[in-house]
């Protein structure tokens, strides 16, 4: 009973200090940049932008639950853009009013497509991992690389331009004011906030990361529970590539390559532990923010993307740091 | 006697590589051709040199991705230097190129000691760190040929033997693969004739048990990623040297090929597991594979499928004898 409140309690303080971080960060910006950072428009776009990183993070947590990782989630999320385009430009050409306006039947189709390439590449992530036993970090840099060679075969090398409205809607469209792709994002995050902690495959997979062999002798039923875990994140990305190639109406084998760390860095910064048993959906969101508003604040204040990649690493490694020296005091 | 050599797992990727090599052969003789087989040992040699250092990381028991980062840091910025000093020499630049790498090195074994933090995720920090940094801050232009220094120019096209083909064509075997042969040498050396490399061994087998022994953990850690950052910026000059130009973009997502020779080379990546020579064969057979589709008449847009299919068949082959060894 100790051992959980203690673990609460630290997880409450790992959010408090992202919290923190989070307004000095929004602080710093708005004192960079006082005109620029806080118009409607930059901080709207943040909510159009972030939701696809958003997807990938949680996707990239769940699979650290159980002491794993999931290095593939790119590669998933543009084959699934890819393969409904190729879908979509089939069905009604490759543009004119027949691609654009088509019916919300066909465009579901396409979505379909979209959802069940996650599924599907997720479930061979899974038979790799959970069942053939081969390490988390290597079968998905081997099923990633055949998700972006199968990506590239199919396209030949050029983005897939054009999509119908209906999925453009989901990544640029809005309801009631609020971004489409942020109201998916929040609808899933509650979803998968409530299936980790609020049900048994939740709970099970945070015990096999916690300690495998005690999950086995336990009863749990490893290899299923941690099958599933690498389902529902190559879903979570193929939702991310749905919503990646409706905001920008193109789908490409190596769009958002940078997006790998960076999930991978939010997952960490948000109190995953890439070795199994800690991570919430709370703390992904919060670390999401916090990146996101850097960012946005150092690209309005002109800093290059190589800038940013350069920031985004020392905080990965000062994240890492500080957490180990946070364990080291208690 | 003649039983174990047949389950050693070098022998089995000799022997799948003799295969594909005869396959090959077999799809289009022109594979056979000298100058196909010079061009093929001269893609080894960065791509080796690199995997050398990746090796003993993951005989420790850890990995690196950073190392292409630290070779395109190491290689960009001694020839910077070399333009901007008008400094012309051979062995200066690439002392200077594998100091960089060294220096990067200890900065993951730092971490991964110091912090106890997973290598994976330091290691992407570092690589994301070095190559925003070298783009944002040093520059994004790349030094051409005609501003490259002419001494790494004419180190890097040594040769060792210099033919004509009858159609009046010449090429030559390179003279960097004596350097490769050099280094897989002294690397061998290390791992199985010292104390050190044991100690590398021991550490990946068994961490707790490695302590016991004696082993000082801490020294373990810092060669070995020395070593392998080291390994990296001397590669990365090298091939700045060989193909005349320096890019700072270089060496994008190399990680994951060369992680892939060395595991199709038969080292296992939770430790203790693997060996010069079949790293050297495993780098052999990737860069085979990707240089020969064009020979076999596949789209190169293939070659991201059929590396990823390597990776999946070796890491499931090597994950099948590591369980059944255990068992």
């Amino acid at each position: 009973m100790q051992f959980t409140m203690r673990r609460l309690f630290g997880a409450d303080n790992n959010l408090l200090q992202l919290a923190l971080l989070t307004l000095m960060i929004f602080a710093l910006m708005t004192a960079l940049a006082p005109d620029k950072f806080l118009r409607p428009y930059n901080l709207l776009s943040i909510t159009y932008v972030a939701p696809e990183l958003g997807l990938l993070s949680i996707a990239m947590m769940v699979t650290m639950l159980s002491g794993g990782i999931d290095l593939s989630v790119i590669g998933i999320a543009n084959l699934s853009g890819i393969l409904a385009g190729i879908f979509y430009h089939a069905y009604a050409g490759a543009r004119g009013p027949e691609l654009t306006a088509m019916a919300p039947l066909s465009v579901l189709g396409g979505i379909l497509i979209a959802l069940a390439t996650g599924v599907l590449g997720g479930a061979i992530n899974g038979v790799l991992i959970a069942r053939l036993r081969i390490t988390p970090i290597l079968a998905t840099i081997g099923s990633g690389q055949i998700f972006t060679g199968a990506a590239l075969v199919l396209t030949g090398g050029p983005a897939i331009v054009g999509y119908p409205d209906g999925w453009g809607f989901i990544g640029n469209g809005a309801v009631f004011g609020i971004a489409m792709p942020l109201l998916v994002f929040l609808l899933l995050a509650g979803f998968v906030a409530l299936l980790l902690t609020r049900t048994a495959f939740g709970i099970n997979l945070a015990l096999i990361g916690t300690n495998p062999k005690a999950a086995v002798f336990a009863g749990l039923r490893l290899v299923r529970t941690v099958f599933f875990s690498y389902v529902l994140s190559g879903t979570l990305a193929s939702v991310a590539g749905v919503i990646l190639s409706g905001r920008t109406n193109a789908a490409k084998s190596d769009y958002g390559v940078s997006y790998l760390l960076q999930a991978v860095l939010i997952a960490v910064l948000g109190g995953s532990n890439p070795a199994g048993g800690r991570g919430s959906v709370a703390g992904i969101i919060m670390a999401l923010l916090a990146l996101m508003l850097l960012s946005s604040g150092m690209q309005l204040l002109r800093f290059s993307n190589f800038m940013v990649d350069l920031v985004w690493g020392a905080f990965l490694l000062a994240s890492i740091a500080l957490n180990a020296l946070r364990t080291r005091v208690r | 006697m003649s039983l174990s050599v047949l389950r050693r797992s070098e022998t089995v990727i000799a022997l799948v590589l003799l295969a594909a090599m005869l396959l090959i052969g077999l799809i289009n003789p022109a594979f056979w051709n000298l100058a196909n087989l010079f061009s093929l040992a001269r893609s080894n040699v960065v791509i080796g040199i690199m995997a050398l250092g990746v090796l003993t990381v993951m005989i420790s028991g850890g990995i690196d991705v950073s190392f292409p980062a630290f070779a395109v840091a190491a290689m960009y910025l001694t020839v910077r230097a070399m333009v901007a000093w008008d400094w012309q020499g051979v062995a200066g630049p690439f002392v200077m190129a594998t100091a960089i790498g060294l220096a990067l090195g200890l900065i993951n074994a730092a971490f991964v000691y110091g912090l106890r933090m997973i290598p994976l995720i330091v290691t992407l920090g570092t690589g994301s760190l070095v190559r925003g940094f070298l783009l944002g801050v040093v520059g994004t232009s790349q030094v051409n040929i005609d501003r490259m220094p002419k001494s790494l120019i004419a180190f890097g096209s040594t040769e060792l033997t210099s033919l004509s083909d009858p159609a009046g064509g010449h090429f030559a075997l390179s003279a960097m693969l004596l350097i490769y042969l050099a280094m897989a040498l002294l690397v061998h050396f290390l791992l199985t004739h010292t104390m050190l490399g044991r100690g590398i061994y021991a550490l990946g087998s068994d961490g707790e048990a490695a302590r016991r022994v004696g082993f000082d953990r801490r020294l373990t850690i810092f060669v070995v990623y020395a070593l392998a950052g080291a390994l990296a910026g001397f590669a990365g000059l090298l091939h700045g040297a060989m193909i005349w130009l320096a890019n700072p973009r270089d060496f994008n997502g190399l990680e994951l090929d060369v992680i892939a020779a060395v595991v199709l080379g038969g080292a296992s990546i939770f430790g203790g597991r693997g060996s010069v020579l079949g790293t050297m064969l495993g780098v052999f057979m990737l860069v085979m594979v990707s240089n020969s589709l064009i020979i076999m008449h596949i789209a190169t847009t293939w070659q991201r499928v059929v590396v990823g299919f390597i990776v999946i068949i070796a890491t499931a082959a090597t994950s099948w004898r590591d369980r059944r060894r255990i068992a």
